[in-house]
């Protein structure tokens, strides 16, 4: 700390103070008391009535949302852990000296720069529709034709696939992670003579928890307020079988105005991120390993 | 099988894997931009993308939209947000990654966590009391509520990126420039700012591309078509022209995508470099 004075520090940080005030915290609290009432969005805002637990009683009960939080968690339990394993999985045949390595790491982040996008999401209805890009390889295969937007069963396999091919940025992740393992505790082990399945086990996958970790971390958030690809591919449908909460939320509030209810569902989503996201920084004290506590002995 | 010969048959099934997943990975873009230059009879027939009857039909007819606007419309008002979204994110993110940085402020632990924490709270949290608020200040249907929240670190990845980057400088050199008088604002601009470069243009890319891909905003605060960016443009024509012309659309996905693209080839190291930063160093 080079520089003195309180007052010129918080002067830099005053734009986020007044950020966080106006546009996150304020929100936040907002968004709880709206929870508990009856408002629509039409309305003027003084005819907001508080109706206590009114409208998470309903939720309870709406069958709508139990399909919902089903999907939903589908979803982000199919989609994490494949994106992961499959991230780590390249970035493991990236890291070795090949030539071109940089040509490869570029192809495959790229999905990851477009794929949020609504381009994209339109180019995928088009890549799943009857007669697109997949049922036309599958007739390659003299296979039979899938109705892939259609079906609830496969709807959602055209959602977990958007995502899936968007795995470029975990990888890039990953793949510093691996570099920055120092190539001497290889050379040791080797001259101990382990495997290369020792040297995995006990180096690489050690080693590289913390990287684990953060996009663990970074991907169940992102996957639980996945809406791009939902509204634009399938609209939700069908039969609701791609109606993630996020897209859940948006509908009660902007297309049935009921604001109350669609504030009390984003705090149940915010309340389910929380516990996941609690749970995983727990439970990282038992799995995941930083460098520091290498002195201590760690395993 | 000798060990040469091993690890020779290792690095070409090394080389099958990644050719394979690349051409996988690639195969839907080379598609679209193949489709797009295709007449629409063309487009469902063959699993090829290189067009037999290359025709610029979906482009000329894209372009005009089904709209009374052209595409020029939609693409100007996607700068029209995305330029100063990024320049604010920009100033307002360096600001404040300096004074958490640089100086010893009361309450700086709990500040930073609610950085921290703000990055992982679900957006859809915030979206409706915020439409509220923006509808309070006569917003709607203005460009405001899409980039005024960025004028105040609202974005705390930003933020933390910035933070990590600061810390791996060394402090000398803005011990040398304070010794020689500097303030601690001159220091920034002329010390620090050009030594983070690196970091400030990862900022300005990935704000970019994620302005360009969102929707969400667009699509509640937006309610006149002539204000509308790409986004919400491609949206509105799938809706209409669903069935007839697929070539247009696929020709204004294209379009859509271009700025993404060609930054990201003119500037991969910087998106790199961005993404490794707060995961890897930190």
């Amino acid at each position: 700390m080079i520089y003195g004075g309180r007052a010129s520090g918080l002067l830099y940080l005053s734009p986020y103070l007044v950020g966080l005030a106006v546009f996150t915290l304020f929100p936040f609290v907002a968004s709880l008391l709206l929870s508990f009432s009856d408002y629509r969005l039409q309305d003027a805002l003084s005819a907001a009535q508080l109706v206590g637990f009114e409208n998470y009683a309903a939720i309870v009960h709406d069958r709508t949302f139990g399909k919902s939080l089903v999907v939903t968690l589908v979803y982000v339990f199919v989609t994490v852990p494949l994106k992961l394993a499959f991230a780590l999985f390249i970035a493991f045949v990236l890291n070795f000296r090949l030539r071109g390595i940089n040509a490869f790491r570029t192809a495959y982040y790229l999905p990851s720069i477009l794929g949020g996008s609504v381009a994209i999401a339109v180019v995928w209805r088009y890549v799943f529709a009857g007669d697109g890009l997949i049922n036309q390889a599958l007739a390659v295969l003299s296979a039979n034709p899938v109705n892939w937007l259609g079906e609830p069963a496969y709807a959602m396999v055209s959602i977990v696939l958007l995502r899936l091919w968007q795995f470029g940025s975990a990888m890039v992740i990953f793949l510093a992670g691996l570099q920055g393992i120092p190539a001497d505790l290889y050379e040791a082990a080797r001259l101990d003579g382990a495997s290369h399945w020792q040297v995995f086990r006990r180096i690489t996958v050690p080693l590289l928890t913390p990287v684990i970790f953060f996009n663990f971390i970074m991907q169940v958030i992102q996957a639980f307020q996945e809406f791009n690809g939902p509204y634009v591919i399938t609209g939700g449908g069908p039969l609701k079988s791609t109606y993630l909460l996020p897209l859940m939320i948006y509908e009660e509030a902007f297309k049935y105005f009921e604001v109350g209810y669609a504030s009390a569902l984003s705090w149940c989503l915010f309340v389910l991120v929380a516990v996941f996201t609690a749970l995983a920084f727990r439970s990282s004290k038992h799995w995941v390993f930083y460098a520091q506590e290498r002195g201590e002995g760690g395993q | 099988m000798s060990s040469r010969e091993s690890a020779g048959f290792q690095l070409r099934l090394r080389y099958a894997v990644l050719i394979g997943v690349g051409f996988v990975m690639l195969y839907p873009l080379l598609w679209m931009i193949g489709g797009a230059f295709r007449p629409n009879h063309e487009i469902f027939n063959s699993i090829g993308f290189i067009p037999r009857e290359p025709t610029f039909e979906g482009f000329t007819k894209g372009w005009r939209t089904s709209t009374e606007y052209t595409f020029a419309t939609y693409l100007l008002n996607t700068f029209a947000i995305i330029v100063p979204k990024v320049i604010v994110t920009v100033i307002s993110s360096v600001l404040v990654a300096f004074g958490f940085a640089r100086f010893n402020v009361p309450g700086k632990r709990l500040l930073f966590a609610l950085l921290i924490a703000t990055i992982l709270l679900p957006k859809s949290v915030l979206l409706v009391p915020q439409y509220l608020m923006f509808r309070e200040f006569g917003w709607l249907d203005t460009f405001l509520p899409l980039y005024v929240p960025s004028a105040f670190a609202t974005e705390g990845f930003f933020v933390f990126m910035i933070i990590q980057f600061m810390r791996t400088l060394p402090a000398e050199m803005e011990e040398a420039a304070v010794m020689d008088g500097c303030n601690s604002f001159q220091v920034l601009t002329h010390v620090v700012v050009p030594v983070i470069l690196p970091a400030i243009i990862s900022v300005a890319l990935f704000q970019f591309m994620w302005s360009m891909n969102d929707f969400l905003s667009p699509l509640i605060y937006l309610s006149s078509v002539e204000k509308y960016p790409v986004a919400l443009a491609l949206k509105l024509s799938i809706d209409v022209t669903e069935a007839t012309s697929w070539n247009q659309i696929l020709a204004m996905s294209t379009i859509a995508l271009a700025p993404s693209l060609i930054l990201f080839f003119a500037a991969q190291k910087y998106f790199v470099e961005g993404i490794t930063v707060g995961s890897v160093k930190g």
